[in-house]
């Protein structure tokens, strides 16, 4: 026995969230090539331009089935794709503008039509075409567990689901298959095409298959979600890490988490906040992938901006510490083993000085008494191969790069603290006649 | 949700107009409301045209495409701010306004992802277009779910309804119109300098910065102000297909900035006019399409960068191309006979360079002259290959067997010349 | 100078006198590209009146080092004056060639056109061009010996004829300093002499011409001095004194693999991109 509620969202539920899920991985996935190739516009471009070969396999087969359909809108989708490599090629026109241009006519063409076949009485909805119909997915649940596995259900399926099954093995086997080709192909089409893969027939290939993500998408979630789909989860994993392997499966993943987020917040959040109904369910998984993109942008350890924040804030501490230690060894060397911190803070550049000497003491490298400073057994080492570093890049400076004397100091100030090999010398003194302290170990 | 999107102008008759009808329309002597429909449409037509021009040469055409997109969650967050705030949600202006702020923020979005994220251009576009109309249409099933008032309406901005055009939008699409053109004669030098060679402009103190703001503000301009008319996902297309149109047949910015107009004006005529007379043809749409159609004639017909004329002169390339081979062949080796085609030797003949239209004809007076002066070219070139190839290695990538063929008098001159000066002699062929 | 966000103490604030005669003077000059320094504390004095060739390999930061001069890439550090003055108010008496790949020729404009906009800064904002401005264009595409294509479409012009509208347009400026940036690459023979004429009428007419060049063999003929760059200046000075086989293998002998590295790491600190 299925409990009522539980059947109310089994019927109405189930289907459209399998349905988001579907289209957001399979465009999740295809949309990896396109953001590598810069080519993320053509998917903007084939979802609109589908719009006449729908309306025109409806009106010619005068029948909703989702196979004439899916013809009538693929035919139109590779349409788009060759008259805009026709334009751009022989018209010589900018590839933006092509898109542009080939994609608003046939938008424009689909409209018309759509209004034709309006005036035959034809119930067509122009409004899926932007953005679904995912709310009317839906079946009638049974009311007992074995009846819901049984294969008569499977009959129940309504068929764009189905069809957007189909396409997602489609796309997992077609990226599977290539992932290799693909990836050279995306990378170097020249290096591809020496190595015997034909970069051009990878390229239609990833065509038809953006083609067959529109086609098979619109009807459940409407063209907008193809492309934040096609876009979104594979700029949010780009954000995220340097390696295509990992890239793909993490939009893979973002894809869904935005489906099923974007899913609940459009069906069951509103109901809960008393609205009388549910809200666009395609609309809200496009804000919800676009706020994932923010999100990775914003938060991500590998480029996002509070890491590089962070890391530029640990930097600016780490110098500051390293600065402190080597003017208190400049200071030793020149036979004033303890100095004062008001003598020490004009040439610190920092806002708080204390704060740096708490850090160093923290460390184990300074101490204080009193208003003096003094470096420790093990602050003296640190403030050696600082000074070390520092001198040798002087040296290599003016005697490699031919910088002037004058104007090394500032640089070599920099380069000490970056985790670069230190430059190789045998010279016991820099430039300005100071000793080079001696390697630690 | 099934409304009517686009709407015709009139849904009065539904047989084909009659001639009267259809002169009376199109000299806008059919009335007051039609009238300033097609005035309006038309002057769409060019202020698009003419500030399309700049984003096409600025290559800016797509960002167009998101900043329009964009414009709807400005709409429906207007439309229920201005209701929540008690004030008439219906109210135009209210609505553009936050139209041109969501679309600002919109081309603003694409600003911050490319200077702050690893993104690139087009993602960076598609994301604010796409995002941006997703919040769009949650705003618009939230306005439908609210009972106090119906989205009914909103829709037009999304296909557009050209029927809804008043006087007064003509006469604000002629202000925007007026403000292109003063714009386009006051700094089209700016403009042109910023767009075909930025650091250039830059040294002589052109400020690109400020230019390219100036044409972004043009976009949005242009943009908001045909929403209602063209609808937010054809509006683009006011702004592309014009200038790109234009672009087959001109090669001077300025003459594409007029023809970019002209079409722009000519398409919202017609296809406002058509609308008008006919039932069932929204306006935007068949606007879309006569720039479309304009736009696939200039492709195919356009003199020089036209399609049909592109092919001719490739095939008059090749043919003379196989003229000059034969006649080479025939001068070089007269008992040795190339293979030929019959329409080869026919055009051969009527061209008077053969004796006869046999395979082994002879060559004419003509035709041995010719084939000398073919010859000479290829010898010349290959011992400049040979020779100077250093003093200008950008030309040694033309092929040997396709350079004699387009050498004129001037460049054998001076690969004489250059030839002599490296203090070799040209080769001379024996009559 | 700031590499990293950390500025360090200035001990550089003793900034040489210069002379307001050297039409330009580097000074402590650092560029970074994307963040990545690519030169290195360039010092240069370019004297009057002569033909400057700024050589060096690819990547060695040639064209950064005239694109930083105009501010067109901000200078991590440094100055750069024209006869004493900030590029801004210098700006009337510098012409610049760009390299001939930065533009698109398929854009709608002629050559005469093209010639047009170094003037545009003397014409002034929003005034049309006059006929007494398109005749100064022409004369100078005339002394290019262009001026049978002046109403050619530029795309419509080989390689060399393009090019030498971009020095047709530099000349109209009517300069008393020219950067011009591999103004030789690709041209044929008739154009590279066309060019080499013009430099030298330049340097007659006591004007400063810093050129991007990349052939080593014509140097000392084209020019009487020459900056030779990798990401540092490794000399700089008179051809005949500086041009030695020495200099030159420092200059092409690769590059200093620890200054690159040190770029490198520059470049990662400065993004907070995890280090190493």
């Amino acid at each position: 026995m299925i409990s009522d509620t539980l059947r109310q969202y089994i019927s109405f539920d189930l289907f459209p969230l399998i349905s988001a899920i579907c289209v957001a991985l399979s465009c999740g996935l295809i949309g990896n090539h396109l953001v590598l190739r810069r080519q993320s516009m053509m998917g903007d471009a084939i979802s609109h331009a589908v719009l006449p070969g729908l309306v025109a396999a409806f009106l010619l087969a005068s029948s909703r089935s989702p196979m004439v359909m899916f013809l009538g809108a693929g035919a139109s989708a590779l349409v788009t794709v060759g008259l805009i490599e026709l334009v751009k090629r022989l018209g010589r026109v900018e590839p933006g503008a092509a898109m542009g241009v080939v994609f608003s006519v046939m938008f424009a063409l689909g409209v018309l039509m759509l209004e034709q076949a309006a005036a035959d009485h034809v119930d067509l909805d122009a409004d899926c075409v932007l953005y679904g119909q995912l709310e009317t997915l839906f079946f009638v649940a049974p009311t007992e567990w074995n009846q819901l596995f049984s294969v008569g259900t499977l009959n129940d399926i309504p068929t764009q689901v189905s069809t957007l099954l189909g396409l997602t093995i489609l796309v997992i086997i077609f990226k599977v298959a290539l992932h290799k080709e693909l990836r050279i192909a995306s990378f170097d089409p020249g290096l591809a095409t020496t190595q015997g893969i034909h970069a051009g027939l990878i390229t239609v290939l990833l065509m038809v298959m953006t083609a067959a993500c529109a086609v098979a998408s619109f009807e459940a979630v409407g063209s907008i979600l193809v492309i934040a789909m096609l876009i979104c989860p594979a700029s949010t994993a780009r954000l995220c890490t340097d390696r295509l392997s990992t890239q793909i499966k993490l939009s893979a993943l973002f894809a869904i988490t935005a489906a099923v987020i974007g899913y609940i917040l459009a069906s069951f959040v509103p109901e809960m906040l008393g609205m009388p109904s549910s809200l666009n369910a395609a609309g809200m998984i496009s804000v919800v992938a676009g706020s994932m993109v923010a999100l990775a942008a914003i938060v991500s350890p590998s480029h996002g901006l509070i890491a590089k924040s962070f890391r530029q804030r640990s930097l600016r501490k780490t110098v500051a510490i390293e600065d402190l230690i080597g003017l208190l060894y400049r200071a030793k060397e020149t036979g004033t083993p303890r100095s004062t911190i008001s003598s020490i803070a004009p040439a610190m550049n920092t806002k708080d000085i204390n704060q740096v000497i708490q850090a160093s003491t923290r460390q184990g490298l300074v101490t204080q008494t009193n208003n003096s400073l003094e470096l420790t057994g093990a602050g003296q080492a640190a403030g050696a191969k600082i000074i070390r570093r520092h001198r040798l890049w002087e040296g290599y400076l003016v005697d490699q790069a031919n910088i002037r004397p004058d104007n090394v100091h500032d640089i070599a100030e920099q380069l000490e603290h970056l985790p670069t090999d230190e430059p190789d010398s045998d010279t016991q003194t820099d430039p300005h006649g100071r000793p080079v302290p001696p390697h630690s170990d | 949700m099934n409304l009517t999107l686009a709407q015709s102008l009139t849904q009065t008759h539904d047989e084909m107009p009659s001639l009267r009808e259809v002169f009376d329309t199109i000299t806008l002597q059919s009335g007051f409301n039609t009238n300033a429909v097609i005035v309006a449409a038309s002057l769409l037509g060019i202020a698009g045209g003419i500030i399309g021009a700049f984003a096409l040469l600025r290559k800016r055409s797509l960002t167009a495409d998101a900043l329009s997109h964009a414009t709807l969650p400005g709409i429906t967050s207007a439309f229920l701010i201005a209701s929540a705030m008690g004030l008439n949600a219906r109210s135009l202006p209210i609505l553009l306004l936050g139209a041109t702020i969501s679309g600002i923020l919109g081309v603003l979005c694409i600003h911050l992802i490319l200077t702050y994220t690893r993104l690139r251009e087009d993602a960076a576009i598609g994301i604010v277009l796409s995002v941006f109309f997703g919040i769009g249409v949650v705003l618009l099933s939230v306005i439908q779910s609210t009972a106090t008032s119906s989205a009914a309406g909103l829709n037009h901005f999304i296909y557009g309804q050209t029927a809804a055009m008043l006087t007064a939008d003509a006469i604000l699409m002629g202000t925007i119109v007026l403000i292109a053109i003063a714009i386009a004669i006051l700094a089209m030098k700016e403009i042109t300098i910023v767009c075909f060679n930025e650091s250039f402009a830059r040294v002589t103190g052109i400020p690109a910065g400020l230019i390219d703001g100036l044409i972004l503000a043009l976009i949005v301009l242009v943009t908001v102000s045909g929403l209602q008319a063209v609808g937010l996902i054809l509006i683009v297309a006011m702004l592309i297909i014009p200038p790109a149109a234009a672009r087959f047949w001109t090669d001077r910015v300025r003459l594409l900035i007029i023809l970019s107009a002209l079409i722009g004006a000519l398409s919202g005529f017609i296809g406002a006019s058509v609308s008008a007379l006919l039932p069932r043809k929204p306006a935007g749409a068949v606007i879309v399409l006569c720039a479309g159609s304009i736009f696939i004639i200039s492709m195919l017909a356009a003199p020089t960068r036209g399609v049909i004329a592109q092919l001719i002169r490739h095939a008059k390339l090749k043919l003379q191309i196989a003229i000059d081979h034969t006649l080479e062949s025939k001068y070089q080796y007269p008992e040795h006979h190339p293979r030929t085609t019959f329409s080869l030797r026919v055009l051969l003949r009527l061209k008077g360079f053969t004796q006869s239209l046999s395979p082994s004809s002879a060559l004419s007076q003509s035709g041995i002259k010719r084939g000398r002066r073919v010859r000479r070219n290829h010898m010349l070139w290959e011992q400049y290959l040979i020779s100077c190839a250093d003093i200008a290695p950008s030309h040694v990538d033309w092929s040997v067997d396709q350079v004699e063929h387009i050498l004129d008098d001037d460049l054998i001159t001076r690969l004489e010349n250059e030839i002599r000066a490296s203090g070799l002699e040209v080769q001379e062929i024996q009559p | 100078m700031t590499l990293l966000q950390t500025q360090p103490r200035s001990t550089l604030d003793a900034r040489p006198e210069h002379s307001a005669d050297n039409p330009l003077s580097v000074h402590a000059m650092t560029v970074a590209y994307h963040r990545k320094p690519v030169l290195w504390d360039v010092d240069y004095d370019a004297p009057p009146g002569s033909l400057v060739a700024i050589v060096g390999p690819n990547g060695a930061g040639k064209s950064t080092f005239i694109k930083a001069c105009l501010g067109l890439i901000p200078a991590a550090a440094g100055t750069v004056e024209f006869w004493g003055k900030p590029y801004k108010h210098a700006r009337a008496d510098i012409g610049y060639v760009p390299q001939r790949e930065s533009v698109d020729w398929d854009f709608p404009v002629s050559a005469l056109d093209v010639v047009c906009m170094g003037l545009y800064r003397k014409i002034g904002w929003f005034k049309p061009i006059r006929k007494a401005h398109k005749a100064a264009a022409m004369e100078s595409l005339d002394r290019m010996g262009l001026a049978d294509y002046a109403h050619r479409q530029i795309a419509q012009l080989s390689g060399g004829q393009q090019q030498r509208v971009f020095l047709a347009r530099a000349l109209v400026q009517n300069a008393e300093l020219y950067f011009m940036d591999e103004p030789f690459a690709g041209v044929d023979a008739a154009t590279e002499a066309a060019i080499i004429e013009v430099l030298r009428e330049l340097r007659s007419q006591g004007k400063t011409v810093i050129v991007v060049h990349h052939d080593l063999q014509t140097v000392p003929t084209y020019f009487d001095h020459a900056m030779l760059l990798n990401m540092r200046i490794v000399a700089a000075g008179p051809v005949s004194e500086i041009f030695t086989d020495e200099n030159l293998n420092k200059t092409y002998g690769g590059r200093l693999t620890l200054l690159a590295e040190a770029s490198e790491a520059v470049a990662r600190a400065q993004q907070g991109q995890s280090t190493k």
